[in-house]
Order: C-alpha cells, then structure tokens, then sequence
C-alpha cells in the first residue's frame, strides 16, 4: 500500500516559493500558510464553488476575476500556468488583496503535479 | 453618410470591477469633452444602467446605444447592442434569470451600483454580475437579432474571456459580422490565423472601467446617418456596409 505510506509533507506557499519551481509574479500575505492540494480549471464560474481553501490553484485565467475568486476562496496561491500572465488590473488587485501568483511556461499539468510532489513527496 | 468617432464597449460602476466614478453623467461628460459621437455603455451581463446613460446622453447631445456585455456559458464576452432602451431592458431580465445566482460579495468584487438620470445611487444588483450565464455562445447571435439587437465578440485578441482563447478558434458557423479587437497591432495575425475575420468589420473599443481609460476620438464607424439604428445596421452589416 504504497500511497498510504507515502510522507506527506508540509509545505507552505513560501517553501513552494523558495523551491524556484515558478516565477513569482505577486508575495501576497500569509505566505506561511499550508498548501493542502492543487486545483486546476480555467473557468472562473466553476473555480468560484469549487476550488479548495488553501488548495494552490492553477489556471491560465489572467484576468482581475481570477484574483477576485482566490480571495473568495480562498486558496493559498494562484498559479498561471503555459505562460500566461496576469494583466495590469489583475496584478494591482493581487497586490492589493494580498494573492500569492505564481507563473510558470508549464502546461497545467505539469505545473500542478510539480505542487503535489511538493505535498506527496 | 457620417464618420463617427465611437466607443462601444465601456463599463459604468454597475461591473463590480468598474471604478466608482464611472457614473452614467461621468462616462457622458467624459465622452462628450473628448469629442466622442457614439458610446455604449456595456456592463457585465446587465444593462441597469442604461436608462441614466440614456438620459444623460440626451442632455449632453451625444448619441447612447443601450447594451451589455454578456458572459456567456462559455465564459465568452461578447458585446449586444440594442436599437431600444426597452428591448435592452427585458433582454437584460432575460440574462438575469440565467445567471448562477451567487450573491456579489463587494468587499471582494466591487460594488453593483445602479444610478438615477440624477447621478444618484438608486440600487444595487444583488447577485454577481461578472458570472458567467447559462446562455451559450452558439444561438446568441440569433438571442440578441430577436430584441432588435446586434452581438459581436469582445477582445477577440486577448487570452481571458475571449471568443478564440475559450472556444479555441471561431466557429465556421457563426453569424457575427463585427468583431472588436483589443490591439489593432494583432489584427494582421489574427486574419491570418482566423480567416473569418475577414468578412468581419472589425472595431476597436476602449472596455474602459475608469474615467480616463475612455478612447480618444481616433477611430471612426461609418455610418449612414447619425442615429443609433444607423449604428446598429453598420454592425449588423459587417464588411459589406
């Protein structure tokens, strides 16, 4: 029963940052906090009732909503996935709410799995 | 036949991302010192403030298209124009019906005010406007033609919310014949990668959500009279008006 043994580690949005994994687009507050899981979708009205609170959210959504919804769900970070990038409005508002982004050239996937193994070992 | 200098696409403090000095009297007085002819104020799947920007055009003597930028199921901008303020209105109760009713939370989206002709808060909406609808993308075009409407795809070239980054490409079975692009800059690569475009008029607008982001009077629609149904015929007529 291997996945049951498996360590499961406790990493926070900083550890994540301090990996060098991505980019840092935004040091939002509480970067202390634990990330619990990952999230992946690109649709917001899904995103907003389903993304898990301190989950790291992946996403190529780079719009002012998607900080909007990570604060609504709070998610412990964002993370933009194949390159995409925040645009002005979205960076100013992740300052302002104090978001964690993150950003990678990754595919979605990708990116996510390199959060679990962050988490899973 | 005129030449208007336009700005189809703006946002009033009714989208909870659009700042609060963006009042209907404030958008109009804004509109008219740049020298704008023609403005729509288009707010996220509702057209509440309508009536005031329709008003306070008419004071100021500057031609209003009541209209709204919807979100489709898809996630879809897409602009609707509208030839009537009372078309616009039930339109507007039609997509209300359909959108996810998740009550707006100001403190993290922004307020949802709803203004008077008199520049005065009269309301807020209370569910959140920037949702998506239930209303797909394939059939709106036909949706908007029964108010007496015209629809084009907002920001065709940006990566969020746009008809081409959430569908992929365009459907050859679409029936638009307007498109707005973001950066006219794209517009070489994006007829190239998307063929349809070609038979589109394409229009730049601001999707301004403060005051000064308002377009400057750069860009003109022409147009056979200057009137609101002349307008809306430009749009629903594409390349071959």
């Amino acid at each position: 029963m291997d996945g049951e043994n498996r360590e499961e580690r406790q990493v926070t949005v900083k550890e994540l940052m301090d990996k060098q994994i991505f980019h840092i687009v935004n040091v939002g507050e509480e970067t202390d906090r634990q990330v619990t899981g990952v999230f992946c979708c690109d649709l917001l009205s899904i995103a907003m009732g389903r993304a898990p609170a301190d989950g790291a959210w992946v996403t190529v959504m780079g719009n002012v909503n998607t900080i909007a919804v990570a604060t609504l769900a709070d998610v412990s970070c964002v993370i933009m996935a194949e390159g995409a990038v925040l645009d002005e409005v979205a960076r100013a508002k992740a300052k302002e709410q104090g978001v964690t982004v993150l950003a990678t050239e990754e595919p979605v996937f990708e990116a996510a799995l390199k959060v679990h193994q962050e988490i899973h070992g | 036949m005129a030449e208007l200098y336009y700005d189809l696409h703006i946002h009033s403090c009714l989208s909870p991302c659009g700042d609060d000095d963006m009042t209907p009297n404030n958008i109009v007085g804004m509109s008219v010192i740049k020298g704008l002819d023609v403005i729509a104020v288009t707010d996220h799947n509702s057209c509440k403030n309508c009536p005031a920007v329709m008003a306070a055009a008419k004071e100021y003597g500057i031609l209003a298209i009541p209209g709204m930028e919807i979100n489709t199921s898809e996630e879809v901008h897409a602009v609707c124009l509208f030839e009537e303020l009372k078309a616009a209105m039930e339109f507007d109760a039609y997509v209300y019906e359909r959108l996810i009713p998740f009550p707006n939370k100001e403190e993290v989206f922004g307020k949802q005010q709803i203004y008077d002709a008199s520049d005065r808060v009269c309301g807020t909406v209370p569910n959140l406007l920037i949702n998506a609808s239930d209303i797909s993308f394939e059939g709106l075009w036909e949706l908007v033609r029964g108010y007496g409407g015209v629809m084009f795809p907002a920001h065709v070239d940006k990566m969020a919310n746009s008809l081409i980054a959430n569908l992929g490409f365009i459907p050859p079975d679409s029936q638009f014949v307007t498109a707005e692009v973001k950066d006219l800059g794209n517009l070489h690569r994006l007829k190239r990668e998307n063929p349809y475009l070609e038979r589109c008029r394409i229009i730049s607008n601001s999707d301004a959500h403060y005051l000064e982001h308002i377009h400057e009077p750069e860009l003109t629609l022409h147009v056979e009279e200057k009137s609101v149904g002349a307008v809306i015929e430009a749009l629903l007529n594409g390349v071959a008006g």
